[in-house]
């Protein structure tokens, strides 16, 4: 890959993808990666592993912690209006 | 006194999100359940000087991540394991034969996106060094801004893309590996 656009969109990809661009500066991105494959493919690489952490990271609270939780705060509750 | 049924209300379903975050930070599940009834506690006592309408999710969060680092941090049950510097931007990508644009690259991917398990994706996110590990958590799993997260540590905002820049890097690098060990990915010395 060649050239200064593609070093500026790849040396920002990060904050495009993260939605921390300025208009003006993501406007411009925009438009490089919609002429550019290499660029884009590497977006779209990057942004699938970001979706990957997002959708694969998450846990359940055990039943039985939410409730000892939500007694906790009861308890507390309690002891603050006695 | 805080309005319990309004802490109830709003704080309680944000409860998955932070045990989530609480299993990053410790790494053990026991601390990891001590650390959320803490918070809980914390929050709900000090519900009171919470501001209604602002971030509620930001604020739980960042009294998660102060008792995490007052309380928890210090019991550091297992070394950080990985190493991360000297991790070029677009590692795997490149290492599946990205931006070489060769056909094998596209399903190399696909090999090892399919085949990633959450507990891979956690173990790889638990191997990073803990600031690193924090940045990427609350920005990728989380979904905060740079700003949240720079509240939430209490840290400047250049801080936060440091960090988040070389976590991001840090993963990569423990995909490849997880890659390389399955045979899902190209040696580096066989990289086009």
């Amino acid at each position: 890959m060649a050239g200064s656009d593609c070093d500026d969109a790849l040396t920002q990809l990060y904050e495009y993808l993260d939605g921390e661009l300025t208009p003006d500066r993501r406007a411009s991105i925009r438009t490089h990666l919609d002429d550019c494959v290499p660029c884009l493919e590497a977006h779209d690489f990057e942004d699938a592993l970001l979706k990957l952490l997002a959708d694969k990271c998450h846990d359940t609270v055990p039943d039985r912690l939410r409730a000892q939780i939500a007694l906790a705060i009861e308890v507390e509750s309690e002891a603050e209006a006695g | 006194m805080a309005d319990q049924a309004t802490f109830a209300d709003q704080a309680m379903p944000l409860m998955d999100g932070l045990y989530g975050a609480a299993m990053r930070m410790t790494r053990n599940p026991t601390d990891a359940e001590d650390l959320v009834q803490e918070t809980y506690l914390r929050a709900y006592r000090g519900f009171g000087g919470f501001e209604p309408g602002t971030n509620l999710k930001a604020w739980l969060y960042r009294i998660l991540t102060n008792t995490y680092i007052n309380e928890y941090r210090k019991k550091k049950r297992r070394p950080d394991e990985s190493d991360i510097d000297d991790v070029e931007d677009l590692y795997l990508y490149r290492r599946l034969g990205g931006l070489a644009g060769a056909t094998a690259g596209r399903s190399a991917e696909e090999e090892l996106f399919e085949q990633i398990t959450d507990s891979n994706i956690k173990e790889a996110l638990e191997a990073l060094p803990e600031q690193f590990r924090m940045a990427v958590l609350l920005a990728d799993v989380e979904g905060f801004a740079y700003k949240e997260i720079a509240e939430i540590l209490d840290i400047p905002i250049g801080t936060v893309m440091s960090r988040l820049h070389r976590g991001r890097k840090g993963l990569q690098k423990q995909l490849y590996e997880f890659g390389r060990e399955r045979n899902l990915v190209p040696d580096d010395a066989e990289r086009p």
